[in-house]
């Protein structure tokens, strides 16, 4: 079972239920943002992307004080898998679950488009774990604060712990600044933590999960964890 | 604030006339209570009561099969199948957002948005239509951003997309930018909700945000001119919360579906007076409100205040009273407050009390049966012939090479890529845009069927200056090509009037031309008019905007897997251009733009033949058999071409053939119902003889493929340009516009 948590002001929780329950055919359910319990058949919490308690602050700064918050790091810590997705991921950092900050686009702006991420160290996580190392994919970005920023030793660390999952790039792969869209530390769109149980990215596999979106180049992420899942 | 006492000043101060407030007085039967003149001030604004407009607005046609709900509630609907209805509505908030660029466009936005989920709608795809004066202006520029910001602000954070919409500048703009904008929502047949305060004794209760002092008169301020002082008005200006929004939708749309809502109306323009007073109006009921119980946000509020405040992201919902509680609990949950404040009463009076001492008793439906209707004077301006005149012959036409003409369109800013705006909107969230902005139209997928949704927005003002009636007729025709062009078929219409001031023989007779036309169109599409808004007062210092009557359509594409785009799509398909090419240049962009010109007629246009071209785009579309379709308007033939070579950097090999006609009216005239197709050499034929069994012309005028786009026509190459150095100059002009004191 997926569990999608509803903030007040997600926006994309209808989204990614709709990949996992529709497009590639799992249990979902909503996690209202108030509640304190994951249940038992729960495997995987998705945070959805969205505005959060509007992020008239910092994005994510209250989301983090919601109380399935707790009970999503308690969930995190026994090892259940997590996956933040744009304003999720924004929550992530902000709840310390992933390390690092994100800043303001470097552009000031709000940005939508279709970007290329390179896949890397793809074993670390049951979420890539069946796209190819350093395959190159295409997914929709839309914010305004993915400009993902941390110290030099957190920075080492990730490296050492290969935990920088998606890099911003060209359609061929290559890892430049004009690829990076928001001025985003080496180019890094996701990150895990250190046990590879949790993810956050900004761009949104779940709007590229179906052909008739033009790109279902996401929906490998829901079809690679789900596979773990059942797995296990 | 203390209540003034009632004179001849405070009248004239609250834009009343002496034969307005005779009548006030001869409903009441007294003098007003200084509320009760608030009440009718605002409600009688030209914005509310559309008192200049409604003898003509009911000319339009308003029924067709599909038409569930027409002009004179929040929004209006249409079945589209399935179960299901969209809802839709275009509202302007230009006068705001001269003032206040960001607040003026995200309000806006906003109530759009809860006229469509007051209905019970979801709102699932906005569009929008904005003009502005020459970018070479500073404070243009400033305003551009900030209505941008604006509309991404509030449209991002609520989580609807913005999926489209239209950018002109023109220095017609320049004292009065406009911005319209559109949204549609998708219901379930039988859970449309209205606004009416049905059942005597049900309760009133007020939800969403406190009200505070803001935004007061603000319909009053949409319904003058400006003068010097526009500066001074920002205090009318409303202020938005997207995120109060959100919850107000979703605690809305939950009270909904549990079956817990009566009534619903937004407070939006004039606030909780129009809110009350037209939901008891429609129900023939009456209301009776206590004001000491509404949430206020700002301290020593009276009546007048309250009754008359904008305050953004609020509601009015009649309630039965066993319901009271579990509403307010969904409320709760939202953490939105909800309170009753009244209840419908059964004698047809609005009633404001404050602290149970009465402040207003109005016979609710005289405030708008009651309501003033003018009949203005209109008078065809007198240099209107002489505008008419065009001598192409001292119009040097293209003799060599066109390449010029067709880099400085494709940079103007009417035309150039609006990338760089789209790029700032969410366009993809709910993951239902399967055609993104940049198109003929926009087409959004209805989940759960096989359908899908395709809208555009229309409007070439220019035409319009030069014959009101004629560019009426290209607004709406445009706008359902477009539609067709996707292969959708085009099925209402929403139109945003915006006009100078109507007080001006002028501009009311460029207002009754621009219906007409709306209207004669419109019976020929069969697309009714279902919902709209009218802006009048677009002037400043005497001096009115183009008269710009912005036409949104929606159409309906049966098979949303078919949806058509105007791009080409392989090397090696055939090019087509359906439709006649003749000697049109009056009122083009090219005229415009390459010889300073604007005059002439626009060119002619048939709403029936239009009616045949789409209907063959759909039945071809449906067959499978176009590749790729895109109409043919600002610009002509090389702008479309060339736009339809951008998407994969496609090229085409173009023979136009011996012609009678001048070189630069086959590039870049205007001439309508006209769309460019493509389509594999081996349906060609078919596609060809559907077409000339619709009555309508078609040529086959050369190949896709290759890297350069090449128009020949009576012999000479007219075009011949990379497709990467034309994109490149299409897709940055706007940028270099802005960012440059260049002018654009």
């Amino acid at each position: 079972m997926f569990a999608i948590v509803v903030f007040p002001g997600s926006n994309c929780d209808h989204d990614c239920y709709h990949a996992v329950k529709h497009v590639i055919g799992r249990p979902a359910r909503f996690l209202w943002h108030k509640e304190t319990v994951i249940d038992k058949d729960i495997k995987c919490v998705v945070l959805p992307g969205g505005f959060s308690h509007g992020d008239y602050l910092r994005a994510g700064a209250l989301a983090r004080f919601s109380p399935i918050i707790k009970a999503v790091t308690d969930f995190a810590k026994d090892g259940g898998f997590v996956v933040g997705i744009c304003n999720g991921f924004q929550i992530l950092l902000e709840s310390g679950l992933l390390p690092g900050a994100m800043l303001r686009n470097r552009a000031l702006k709000f940005i939508c488009k279709d970007v290329f991420v390179r896949a890397a160290n793809v074993k670390k996580t049951p979420f890539t774990a069946t796209y190819t190392e350093g395959r190159v994919i295409r997914l929709p970005i839309a914010h305004a604060e993915g400009n993902y920023y941390a110290d030099a030793g957190t920075i080492d660390e990730l490296k050492t712990h290969n935990q920088i999952i998606f890099n911003y790039c060209d359609k061929d792969g290559n890892i430049s600044d004009e690829a990076n869209p928001n001025g985003a530390l080496l180019n890094i769109a996701g990150i895990s933590n250190k046990q590879g149980n949790v993810l956050g990215m900004m761009p949104h596999p779940e709007r590229a999960s179906e052909e008739i979106l033009g790109n279902s180049d996401g929906r490998a992420l829901f079809q690679s964890i789900a596979q773990h899942i059942e797995g296990a | 604030m203390k209540e003034p006492l009632i004179t001849e000043e405070l009248i004239k101060e609250h834009g009343l006339t002496p034969d307005e407030y005779g009548r006030i007085v001869s409903i009441l039967g007294r003098t007003p209570m200084f509320t009760e003149l608030g009440i009718f001030s605002v409600m009688w604004s030209e914005h509310c009561s559309y008192k200049s407009s409604r003898l003509h607005l009911k000319k339009l046609p308003v029924d067709a099969p599909w038409v569930i709900q027409g002009p004179g509630e929040n929004a209006g609907v249409i079945d589209i199948g399935d179960g299901l209805a969209a809802v839709f509505k275009m509202e302007s908030h230009n006068h705001p957002s001269y003032i206040e660029p960001y607040e003026g466009a995200a309000t806006g936005v906003g109530g759009i948005l809860r006229d469509i989920f007051t209905m019970g709608a979801r709102p699932v795809a906005s569009l929008n239509s904005l003009r502005f004066g020459p970018l070479s202006d500073p404070y243009h520029k400033h305003l551009f951003g900030g209505v941008v910001s604006g509309i991404a602000g509030y449209g991002n954070c609520i989580g609807v997309p913005t999926v489209g919409g239209e950018i002109y500048c023109h220095p017609c703009y320049a004292g009065n930018i406009l911005v319209n904008v559109f949204n549609v929502g998708i219901v379930k047949k039988d859970k449309i909700f209205y606004g009416k305060a049905s059942g005597d004794g049900n309760l009133i209760i007020y939800a969403g945000s406190k009200t505070g002092k803001d935004g007061i008169h603000g319909v009053t301020m949409a319904s003058e001119e400006f003068t010097d002082d526009a500066q001074q008005k920002k205090p009318n200006v409303q202020i938005g919360d997207p995120f109060t929004e959100k919850l107000l939708l979703e605690a809305c749309l939950e009270a909904m579906d549990k079956g817990l809502i009566v009534g619903i109306q937004d407070m939006g323009g004039a606030g909780l007076t129009s809110s009350s007073s037209e939901m008891a109006g429609r129900a023939e009921t009456g209301v009776e409100l206590e004001l000491s119980l509404v949430p206020l946000r700002a301290e020593g509020m009276i009546p007048y205040e309250i009754m008359l405040s904008e305050s953004q992201e609020r509601m009015l919902l009649v309630v039965e009273r066993e319901n009271k509680d579990a509403l307010i609990d969904i409320f709760k949950k939202w953490d939105l407050d909800a309170v009753v404040i009244g209840k419908v009463g059964g004698d047809g009076f609005l009633r404001v009390n404050w602290h149970g001492k009465m402040a207003a008793e109005i016979p609710a439906t005289k405030i708008s049966t009651d309501a003033p209707i003018y009949d203005r004077p209109s008078k065809r301006p007198t240099n209107q012939d002489e505008l008419n005149t065009l001598d192409l012959s001292k119009v040097p036409d293209i003799t060599n090479s066109g390449n010029d003409a067709l880099k400085k369109l494709l940079a103007s800013p009417s035309i150039a890529s609006k990338e760089l705006v789209w790029q700032q909107y969410d366009h993809m969230v709910r993951t239902d845009t399967i055609v993104r902005p940049g198109s003929d139209a926009a087409v959004v997928r209805v989940k759960g069927t096989k359908k899908a949704l395709a809208m555009s927005v229309d409007c070439n003002s220019r035409y319009c200056w030069l014959d009101p009636y004629l560019g009426a007729v290209h607004a709406v025709c445009e706008a359902a090509r477009n539609v067709a062009c996707s292969g959708a078929l085009p099925l209402a219409v929403t139109d945003n009037l915006n006009f100078g001031n109507p007080e001006k023989p002028e501009v009311m007779w460029q207002f009754i031309g621009a219906i007409e036309g709306i209207k004669d169109a419109c019976i020929a599409l069969n697309t009714p008019v279902i919902s709209g808004n009218v802006s009048l007062y677009n002037e400043t210092k005497g001096d009115a905007i183009f008269p710009t009557p912005t036409i949104a359509i929606v159409g309906v594409l049966e098979d949303a897997d078919r949806a058509l785009t105007q791009w080409f799509k392989a090397a090696g398909d055939v090019v087509m251009l359906i439709g006649q090419t003749k000697e049109e240049l009056g009122g083009s962009e090219y005229l415009s733009l390459c010889h300073g010109i604007e005059r002439g007629l626009p060119p002619t246009i048939d709403p029936l033949k239009e009616k045949a071209l789409h209907s063959v785009l759909i039945k071809l579309n449906a067959q499978g058999l176009l590749k790729s379709a895109h109409d043919c308007s600002e610009g002509g033939l090389a702008v479309t071409a060339a736009e339809s070579a951008f998407g994969f950097l496609i090229g085409a090999e173009i023979d136009l053939g011996a012609s009678s006609l001048r070189a630069d009216a086959l590039l870049f005239g205007e001439s309508a119902t006209r769309v460019l197709i493509s389509a594999t050499a081996e349906n060609a034929d078919i596609v060809e003889a559907a077409v000339v069994a619709a009555g309508l012309p078609i040529a086959r005028i050369g190949k896709t493929g290759g890297d350069i786009l090449r128009i020949k026509a009576k012999d000479m190459t007219l075009i011949e340009m990379p497709v990467s150095e034309l994109k490149s100059i299409y897709d940055t002009s706007l940028e270099r516009g802005l960012n440059q004191n260049e002018h654009i």
